[in-house]
């Protein structure tokens, strides 16, 4: 008894009040947000529970409760049935699309009652997280082990293809901050460096498509992603490949005859530069090929499955975009500023920055935003819940919710560096790189920098499966970390 | 692969961390302090400011009598998604339209190329500008038509059928307006014509505005914080008239049935008593639904009774041109009071021949004046063109006259307040020499010294050239408005001009004016107590001669200055003297005598035939 109630006090101590008073102050914040875009004029109660705002009051107490529940369970529930819940949880994922609703095309929501309704999906990434952590905190794991870093995969790009299923692109594209978990964990850098070089060949591609270098016959698009897949090619043959001289060969025999070309073609004939582009690609993967044919080695192999990758990924970019159902291809043709549809897909981002910026420096104040109030910005309570920040708030108010973010996730990676355990670790970096994700992609979304992808905003977004899913995610991690001193000892 | 030191990857999760807020604070500082284009853009479409519409300032005649003030009117509105269920037949008999009139209206209403900003639920506008008679019967059933709704506008009314030219007219701002002036918006009233037009900026006050929280519906969500920033409307300015309601009701009766134009003028302060343009026109009809049926009606009218001839007519002054004609003679030394011409029927020099008619010879200036001697004023006119020694060249004589003429009002806009004041035209030497290529002298253009030839005038200038020889000098520039409320008077107004000419010379050509009443041309004006000073005019033209008339009252210190002009009328003593006498002796007595009532009827009836004109 008297061992008990010691614990207790230990485990009170050793609780991470920092974390715990961001939480507290992001949901508070998330309440005044929501009271604010869900308000109506000439509507006094904002506490009636009949209101969002009153439901919203509602879930956050649960919330609270939740939080302290997890607090004071055993820690070693989690590690121990951690598969126990992922399995649950991919069996509801699995049968969700069955018994749920139609809700805008997806179906990821289950009634409860004919009031309540929640979203698997949410809860799924906790699950993922505790059963990823199992994994690779199982003793001798290594993530340079095909077999364990394909389990570890597994893991993660389950709940993708069920979510998938739901048609909810947008949560199931959440999953993919597993990948700096894995980063984290030893995985090499090189496969980030190969998914950012994607996204900026395909933007950079599709957004420059149609602009034309001066007096030639070059789409910018294509000349500056040749530029650099010659460029990460040459680097790559440097630092990776480790060979100085054949990187500086490709680079500067590539570049004279690139230079060459631009200069014929600008003042002499114009002409398709990137044709003579394309040939000093190939030739450098060539030259890469002889090399490693005479030097008997396979360190070139990489730089050329990236070159050569780089390459058909490019090519291919256009038929992909092609291949995208229509809403989503107009979404990232309206994003990438291609399309100037403000009434139509572009609707929702133009509104969103109207409201933001019509906030200024410190906003118009508590309940006086007119854009959000007045239903020109769309979800203005669950995914575009920043524009109220933004225009009620300003500047000041929004730059203030985007710090605590980041001080939180600050905080986390503090934490979750000082876990004994790599399960708990692993965890740790979970729960933030969720928590990042969201928040980048979210707030990215509503100021006009990332394409509109319907996820909620950590903490703030209307609705009791986001703010459970976020409070169950981070108390566990909080409980886990309390109890980092018993394990030492 | 080298296996890395793992720890410090930490610090890269967290760049990234730090790296995306950065950015994203970045792109906040563009959008709402650096760019206000995003907040322009906000208060547009949640805003709505709905226009107060102020009261149009009334107009009164210069003893203070009503002439315009507003009524109300009613546009009918309809708002779509509330609209069904009614009874149309019912409803169409009781506005009065036809089953195919009202789905007509329906469909142009959603057609959103004729209504670009149409929504189903916001008032659209059904029937505009129903008069109250009208409309109290359609309001009793009102009830029973869901979704139609009323907005009162108020509308012109007129408590006179006189005086349409200076009143003008209120119509719809049209496209070039609203360009113009950022105050209007479509469907806003402007002034089109006469004062309406040119006082519009006060008679329109100010506009007052409410906000409304529109949500993105269209919908009316409330005030924007309880009207904090609402304004309201300030009404017009009343404007007084220096038109006599009287004066100017007769001058039209009188000019029934003929064309033409009477112009009084006060001539101490230079308003104008009263602007008749014949043919006129009702002003009612020029309000309300059927406005722009009967424009087009009055706009295909041969007899153009839009025109105010009183300020756009330009007409030849004849023989009352000779008054400034003298002056400028005396004052430039050409004559002087014992310098006679001969009048043997006319002036004879060579070939050139200028008809006059019989009296004694030779004739001095105040005879002349008397008598209306055409030789005299063109061997003055020969001469002064012909004083090389003076001025060197007929060049050089020539623009010295037309300066003369510019000193007394003529050849340039006077200034008057109505829009559309014609310049009328006194030629100058370059017109002549462009014209004659340089061999002109002045027996070419002998014509100008008894007001024919090139030299042409308005009413409004003839008129003011009678109120400047009253005022033996200057004139004030004429004008229909004496009194602003709540605005002093431009200075343009009251401000005098002085001629070319020495005020003493004026007396002489009185002298020969008032002789004239007493026994010349304007013997018919001879009005006993009035002391009226005239001239007549007889201007040639194509047709039969236009009758013209110039006179003031009393010789000293003159009240009223008046010129008549009516076309083909003939000799200025058949319609011009009359007219002009009957018009001073109505605004210096106040009433007409009975014998001058049983004349001015008389005259009300003539009618004069101009042929069947066609457009």
């Amino acid at each position: 008894m008297a061992r008990a109630q010691d614990n207790t006090r230990k485990l009170f101590l050793s609780i991470d009040w920092i974390t715990i008073l961001l939480y507290l102050l992001l949901i508070a914040a998330g309440w005044v947000s929501v009271v604010g875009s869900s308000y109506n004029y000439g509507d006094p109660l904002i506490l009636d529970f009949a209101q969002r705002s009153g439901k919203q009051l509602i879930w956050m107490i649960c919330s609270l409760g939740l939080g302290f529940a997890l607090l004071l369970t055993d820690e070693k529930l989690y590690d121990t049935f951690s598969y126990v819940f992922y399995i649950l949880m991919m069996g509801l994922l699995l049968v969700t699309p069955f018994i749920a609703h139609d809700s805008h095309g997806s179906y990821s929501w289950i009634n409860l009652t004919s009031t309540i309704k929640i979203q698997p999906a949410e809860f799924a990434k906790c699950a993922t997280a505790l059963a990823l952590a199992k994994c690779m905190g199982t003793y001798g794991f290594s993530i340079y082990k095909t077999r364990d870093f394909l389990r570890a995969m597994g893991i993660v790009l389950l709940p993708i293809v069920l979510i998938i299923l739901q048609r909810e692109t947008g949560s199931a594209l959440v999953y993919l901050a597993f990948f700096l978990v894995f980063y984290r964990e030893g995985m090499s850098g090189t496969y980030l460096f190969v998914g950012i070089a994607a996204i900026v060949y395909f933007i950079v591609g599709i957004r420059y498509d149609e602009l034309m270098l001066p007096q030639t016959e070059t789409s910018v698009g294509a000349f500056s992603v040749l530029l650099l897949i010659w460029f990460f090619t040459g680097c790559m043959t440097i630092l990776h490949s480790e060979s100085r001289t054949g990187g500086l060969y490709i680079l500067s025999i590539g570049g004279a005859v690139m230079l060459g070309a631009y200069l014929v073609s600008r003042f002499i004939i114009p002409f398709d530069i990137t044709v003579i582009q394309l040939i000093v690609c190939l030739a450098s993967i060539g030259f890469l090929l002889v090399r490693s044919v005479k030097e008997h080695t396979y360190k070139y192999l990489f730089t050329m499955a990236f070159a050569l990758g780089s390459l058909a990924f490019y090519y291919s970019a256009n038929i992909v975009l092609d291949h995208l159902p229509d809403h989503q291809q107009r979404r990232i043709l309206v994003l990438l500023g291609m399309k100037d549809d403000i009434l139509g897909a572009g609707y929702n981002v133009h509104q969103s920055q109207i409201a933001i910026g019509s906030g200024g420096i410190w906003g118009k104040g508590f309940l006086n935003g007119t854009q959000t109030k007045l239903n020109y910005v769309p979800e203005q309570d669950t995914d575009f819940i920043f524009c109220t920040v933004g225009e009620e708030w300003g500047f000041v108010g929004a730059a203030v919710v985007l710090l605590l973010f980041l001080v939180l996730i600050l905080r986390l990676i503090h934490i979750a560096e000082r876990q004994p355990t790599t399960f708990a670790r692993v965890y740790g970096y979970s729960v933030l790189s969720i928590l990042l994700f969201h928040v980048m992609v979210n707030i990215g979304m509503v100021i006009g920098l990332m394409p509109v992808i319907g996820i909620p905003l950590p903490l703030f977004s209307y609705g009791g499966s986001s703010l459970w899913g976020f409070t169950l995610l981070l108390f566990i991690f909080l409980r886990l970390d309390a109890s980092r001193g018993l394990k030492r000892r | 692969m080298s296996i890395y030191n793992l720890d410090r990857r930490k610090y890269i999760v967290g760049l990234v961390a730090i790296l995306i807020v950065l950015v994203y604070m970045a792109r906040l500082l563009a959008l709402q302090i650096l760019s206000d284009d995003y907040k322009k853009n906000a208060d547009s479409n949640a805003f709505l400011k709905k226009a107060l519409y102020p009261a149009r300032g009334l107009i009164t005649d210069r003893k203070g009598r009503l002439l315009v003030y507003n009524e109300p009117a009613y546009n009918l509105m309809v708002i779509m998604n509330e609209q069904h269920g009614i009874d149309t037949l019912d409803f169409c008999q009781t506005i009065g339209i036809s089953k195919e009139q009202y789905v007509e209206r329906m469909n142009d209403i959603k057609d959103r190329t004729k209504n670009p900003h149409y929504s189903r639920h916001t008032p659209q506008l059904f029937i505009g500008q129903i008069p109250a008679k009208q409309f109290s019967v359609f309001q009793e059933k009102l009830f029973k038509f869901k979704g139609f709704y009323v907005e009162k506008r108020a509308i012109r009314h007129y408590a006179t059928t006189c005086a349409a030219h200076v009143l003008g007219d209120v119509g719809e701002a049209d496209q070039i307006d609203i360009d113009s002036d950022a105050y209007y918006r479509p469907g806003d009233f402007i002034g089109k014509l006469g004062v309406e037009r040119s006082y519009e900026k006060d008679l329109r006050g100010v506009k007052g505005i409410q906000i409304m929280l529109r949500d993105v519906k269209g919908r009316i969500k409330g005030r924007y914080q309880e009207g904090r920033f609402d304004r309201v409307p300030e009404p017009g300015r009343t404007l007084t008239l220096s038109i006599d309601k009287d004066l100017q009701a007769l001058g039209e009766h009188l000019m029934e049935g003929k064309l033409g134009s009477i112009v009084a003028i006060e001539p101490e302060t230079g308003e104008i008593l009263c602007m008749v343009s014949s043919p006129t026109f009702d002003p009612h009809l020029l309000v309300g639904p059927d406005r722009g049926k009967n424009y087009q009606t009055l706009y295909k009218n041969p007899y153009k009774p839009l025109l105010n001839r009183a300020i756009m007519g330009q007409y030849p002054p004849g023989s009352t041109f000779k008054t400034s004609q003298g002056l400028t003679f005396l004052q430039e030394g050409i004559v002087n009071l014992q310098t006679a011409y001969p009048c043997y029927h006319g002036f004879h020099y060579g070939r050139l021949h200028v008809g006059c008619h019989g009296h004694a010879s030779p004739a001095a200036l105040t005879y002349a004046i008397q008598t209306s001697c055409n030789s005299y004023f063109c061997w003055g006119f020969y001469h002064m063109m012909q004083s090389a020694k003076k001025y060197g060249s007929v060049h050089n004589a020539m623009t010295r006259w037309k300066d003369y003429m510019v000193s007394m009002g003529f050849g340039y806009r006077l200034g008057v307040d109505l829009p559309g004041e014609k310049r009328g035209m006194i030629p100058n030497a370059d017109y002549y020499d462009k014209h004659y290529k340089g061999g002109w002298n002045g027996l070419t253009i002998i014509s100008d010294a008894i007001g024919q030839g090139e030299v042409s005038l308005t009413p409004l200038q003839i008129a003011n050239l009678c109120a400047t020889i009253a005022n033996r000098g200057h004139y004030f520039v004429p004008h229909v408005v004496s009194h602003v409320e709540g605005k002093p008077l431009d200075t343009l107004y009251t401000r005098a001009h002085h001629t070319m000419v020495e005020p003493r010379y004026y007396n002489y050509i009185v002298e020969g004016m008032r002789r004239s009443v007493l026994g010349g041309t304007c013997k018919g004006a001879n009005l006993p107590g009035l002391e009226i000073c005239g001239k007549t005019g007889t201007a040639q033209n194509r047709g039969k001669d236009h009758s013209v008339f110039i006179g003031f009252a009393p010789m000293n210190e003159p009240k009223i200055a008046v010129s008549v002009y009516v076309e083909n009328g003939g000799w200025g003593a058949d319609y011009g003297v009359p007219l002009g006498a009957l018009i001073i002796e109505k605004y210096l007595n106040g009433e007409l005598s009975e014998s001058s009532k049983a004349r001015a009827e008389s005259f009300a009836h003539k009618t004069i035939y101009y042929g069947t004109r066609t457009r």
